[in-house]
């Protein structure tokens, strides 16, 4: 594909335009079973293979809220600081596409069960707030595979396969307020946003909010004013933006776009986008000449949500604690800089080095292997660091191996790559590869004598009170022990062998 | 020895569970009815010979074992078309449904079964339950037995003329804005319509959600009560479902009684359009229940007047989306699918062959209304004339126990009167629209023949919601009363066919 918009530097369209932006979380919540019936939620099922009349519109199905969809809704909107409705209703919005089966889609229109909340962001050690519009229930369609087009879209298609069995998934939708006031920084407010949503929504447990399995995916709408103007300007609807480095580009990307159309004298037309990974730009879409009408009507088939107000509090009582709070009280536990809070965080480390430090560490060994071998591994391997095939257990009896003296650092180093290689526990490793330290007087002694005797003119300047040039003979001792040996034991037996005291 | 088609439910059960004849010979008797009579009334579009015949094996099996029966085992029923029922076609009266077989039960099928009615086949309806006269099928019109040149009611004429024509002794029919209670005023015969969510929804194909409610037709209030009792309560598959026990019908059935009853004659349900010899049954009707003790009062429910307006814009706004999903994608009707259509184009000429004129205009109707920049306009007001019209009944209901009016202000009109002229045809609901507004629960039962054209009229009595059993007390009272008046049934007086 070739992309022919005209762009104009980000430096330029920051310098003219001010950005506004709104972002559309859709989180798949990870219920047992679908929003408005039993069936399962499993991935990876033959398709179809998990539907019933309800969640295939059969006619004369009707639908049954799932109780447990209704908590995590409560739960999200409670941490995202949102007044939770006392009564709400779902709605139904009218529209056809085959992927749909009831071709309206069972969700909340005027009366989300949660509104008015924020999220703090931080950007480069600033904090931003996001406001949050309104959270609310639907459940998701079906999955079209559409063949024998060229762009993979319906438009074109020989045919198309249907898969109901994500029909009727809960979705919750996160809708932002304009994000106003971010300049030149909008495209990082709108990753750390979508970023800290999906730490949130993780530690909520209502979700394992994976962006690259769709369980989590975002809409970005943009829209540039000139600098000083307070309306805002007409935006565009980029949808599907799936990764936290997607929603980034897509948001610069938009910026130049829009600033090109606008300096060039033209006019930004409201359309919906669409996003492409390999280049990072958006291409039009669907354009929406005027507002589509989805006929929204409350839906009759349910009752209203009224969640009871002591329910609501046990809630906001058994919240875990919040990612931003939980990052504030480990870096002042851990008495570390913004900068190094940032490394830690940037890393993707921050899980890791807790359960190391649970698992025994203390605090700054299990930040020092995290952050150095292992993420340098992750980062040369391409892999998450979360992901290397190390536990935490692991890498903590590292530490304590070290600490007792059985490893130096660089055994240490041994030890990890070997573990990662599937060798075993760190333990096995220094059993099977012989790795510790040898502190053993007779193992030693035999290394240092060759030591002496290869080095005579060295040992020669220790018996002179050369005390310092002892480390020419230690080091030659580690070498020939394969960096085995303890360093400080050795030094003591080539003094002692030398007459010299310490 | 007596024709088993000619006996109530309750007989029919009582034979069974004594032996006297057998669940199969009746299933029989009344599958050679239809057989013999059915061209003529067209009241079935599927006769289920085989399952019939198995369910009442079952039942005499059962029997046979020592095990005991439910009130209703082995007695005879016409199953509306709308309903589901797993490997047995389900139209709803349309093309668009047409070589369906549903994989599921709908809760009231399940409950039929579960208490061991047999049941004979689907029965016609206007597509979709949308209209007054079963005329709107797609498969064709429905008689009335009393003439057949005149329709049976809608939407289920096939229900209530399978009941006045003696081919099953109980029917279930659903009841969105009288299409119970019409069809049995017009047809002789008894229909009740619940407390909405009285009876699950579950299985029931959608016409308009927040006003469609299944209930039982029979001939007799008892045996009506009976079948009440059967498919309603609670079901978890229903969410609008009532999750409170069965109001006591059968026992109110069995005590008709209406002394110090207080009884009230709505104002608004009278004058232009009501025939003569209706208002003349009627006023008897009211006359007799003073007669038997109970004490009437006239009053007002102004709101009333505008039922059918507000009844108009929701019922087409929910049908609209409703019916969306019939987009020939999925199941029945495909139409144009030959390989150079895109999907978009199959499922408009899907629609355009598989909807008919009345369900075109209500879906149309309904996604005009539902527009933005209309919606309030339409759907807004049309709410806010449903809460008013609650409010008028909430006020007659602490003034008096039940209300009391024509079921329709008309007898049986003539196959094709109407068929043109939709607004003539909405208001054969005038009287029975506004308790399904508010869901409240009314019955319709036979109250004589206007003298004028010698057919039925329908009194109906309509109850707050969740008084079911008060429309029992009061019906089983006046059909007592009448049936000793006219020496006999009033069915008796319909041609055998």
């Amino acid at each position: 594909m070739t992309v022919t918009e005209d762009l104009v530097s980000y430096e330029d369209a920051l310098a003219a335009y001010d950005p506004v932006m709104g972002l559309e979380v859709h989180v798949e919540l990870g219920t047992k079973t679908k929003m408005f019936c039993g069936c399962s939620t499993e991935l990876g099922a033959p398709p179809n293979s998990q539907t019933c009349p309800t969640c295939l519109g059969l006619p004369g199905s009707l639908p049954v809220v799932n109780a447990v969809g209704v908590e995590s809704a409560v739960k999200i909107g409670l941490a995202l600081n949102c007044e939770i409705a006392e009564w709400c209703r779902f709605a139904r919005k009218n529209y056809f596409y085959p992927d749909m089966p009831k071709n309206f889609q069972t969700s909340q229109y005027d009366e989300p069960i949660a509104f008015n909340g924020y999220l703090d962001v931080e950007v480069d050690g600033e904090t931003f707030r996001v406001e949050i519009e309104r959270a609310h229930m639907e459940e998701d369609t079906g999955k079209s595979t559409h063949i024998g087009g060229a762009t993979g879209r319906i438009h074109g298609a020989q045919h198309s396969l249907l898969d109901y069995n994500r029909a009727g998934i809960p979705l919750i939708e996160i809708v932002t307020k304009p994000i106003v006031g971010a300049g030149a920084k909008a495209p990082e407010v709108a990753k750390a946003y979508v970023a800290e949503l999906r730490e949130l929504i993780k530690t909520l447990g209502v979700s394992e909010a994976r962006m690259e399995m769709g369980q989590m995916r975002c809409d970005v709408n943009l829209s540039l004013r000139p600098i000083g103007e307070e309306k805002f300007g007409t935006r565009s609807e980029t949808k599907n933006v799936n990764s936290l480095r997607s929603v980034e580009r897509a948001v610069r990307f938009e910026i130049q776009r829009h600033a090109a159309v606008l300096s060039a004298g033209g006019k930004i037309v409201q359309e919906t986008r669409h996003f492409h990974e390999e280049h990072g730009s958006t291409t039009s879409g669907r354009i929406k000449e005027e507002a589509e009408d989805y006929r929204y009507f409350p839906e009759p088939d349910l009752v209203p949500v009224a969640p009871p107000r002591e329910w609501v509090e046990e809630l906001r009582a058994g919240l875990p604690e919040l990612p931003r709070v939980r990052r504030m009280r480990l870096q002042a536990e851990w008495g570390i800089s913004d900068h190094e809070m940032q490394s830690v965080l940037n890393a993707g480390a921050i899980d890791s080095i807790v359960a190391t430090i649970d698992a025994g560490a203390p605090a700054d060994q299990a930040r020092k292997w995290w952050m150095g071998e292992l993420a340098r591994r992750a980062n040369e391997s391409g892999t998450d660091l979360a992901a290397m095939p190390i536990s935490a257990a692991q890498v903590a009896r590292v530490c304590a191996l070290v600490a007792e003296g059985t490893l130096n650092d660089k055994l240490a180093r041994q030890v990890i790559e070997a573990v990662l290689l599937g060798e075993g526990d760190p333990d096995q490793v220094v059993e099977q590869r012989g790795l510790a330290i040898v502190s053993d007087d007779s193992a030693l002694g035999a290394a240092v004598d060759d030591a002496i005797a290869a080095n005579p003119a060295v040992a020669d300047k220790v018996r002179d009170g050369k005390v310092a040039a002892a480390g020419a003979l230690v080091g030659a001792v580690m070498k020939a022990t394969r960096g085995q040996a303890d360093a400080a034991r050795a030094r003591e037996l080539i003094l002692e062998r030398l007459g010299v005291q310490g | 020895m007596t024709d088993l088609t000619r006996l109530t439910a309750a007989e029919t059960a009582a034979k069974i569970a004594s032996g006297e004849t057998s669940a199969v010979e009746v299933a029989q008797a009344h599958l050679d009815r239809i057989a013999a009579i059915d061209e003529k009334v067209h009241a079935f579009l599927h006769v289920d010979t085989d399952g019939a015949l198995a369910a009442a094996r079952a039942v005499d099996d059962k029997r046979a074992r020592g095990e005991k029966l439910g009130p209703l085992a082995g007695v005879p029923l016409a199953l509306k078309d709308i309903f589901t029922t797993e490997g047995v076609p389900t139209t709803v009266g349309s093309k668009i449904l047409e070589g369906w077989i549903p994989p599921y039960d709908a809760t009231v099928t399940k409950r039929l079964k579960a208490a061991g009615i047999v049941i004979l086949g689907k029965t016609n309806m206007d597509e979709f339950a949308m209209g007054s006269s079963t005329e709107n099928s797609a498969y064709g019109p429905t008689s009335n037995p009393w003439d057949l040149t005149r329709i049976p009611g809608g939407s289920g004429g096939g229900s209530s003329a399978a009941l006045a024509s003696f081919q099953a002794p109980l029917a279930i029919g659903t009841d969105t804005g009288g299409s119970i209670r019409q069809p049995a005023a017009v047809t002789g015969t008894v229909g009740v319509k619940p407390t909405y969510g009285g009876v699950s929804r579950y299985g029931m194909v959608a016409f308009s959600s927040s006003l469609d409610q299944g209930g039982p037709c029979a001939r007799t209030v008892l045996d009506a009560a009976l079948l009440h009792e059967a498919i309603a309560g609670h079901d978890p598959l229903d969410s609008t479902s009532i999750d409170a026990p069965v109001p006591p019908v059968v026992e109110a059935a069995r005590n008709g009684d209406v002394k110090g009853l207080r009884v009230g004659v709505v104002k608004e349900f009278a004058g232009e359009g009501y025939q003569a010899g209706v208002m003349q049954r009627f006023n008897e009707s009211v006359e007799l229940l003073r007669e038997l003790g109970a004490e009437v009062v006239e009053l007002s429910c102004p709101s009333f007047s505008y039922a059918l307006a507000a009844y108009y814009l929701i019922a087409p706004s929910e049908c609209s989306s409703n019916l969306a999903r019939f987009d020939g994608l999925r199941y029945g009707l495909r139409t144009g699918d030959d390989g150079t259509r895109s999907a978009e184009e199959v499922t408009s000429l899907t629609r355009e062959a598989g909807f008919g004129p009345e369900v075109k205009r209500r879906i149309m109707l309904g996604t005009y209304a539902l527009s933005s920049g209309y919606y309030d306009a339409y759907y807004g007001s049309a709410q806010k004339v449903r809460t008013l019209i609650t409010r008028d009944f909430e006020r007659a209901f602490t003034d008096v126990d039940v209300l009391v009016s024509p079921t329709t202000p008309t007898t049986a009109f003539p196959i094709g009167e109407r068929a043109d002229d939709p607004m003539a045809m909405y208001l054969a609901d005038l009287c029975t629209i506004p308790a399904n507004l508010a869901g409240n629960a009314a019955m319709s039962l036979p109250c004589g023949l206007a003298p004028e054209d010698g057919l039925p009229v329908g009194l109906q009595i309509i109850a707050p919601a969740l008084a079911d059993d008060r429309l029992y007390r009061v019906g089983a009272a006046v059909e007592a009363a009448f049936t000793a008046r006219w020496g006999h049934p009033l069915l008796e007086e319909a041609p055998t066919l």
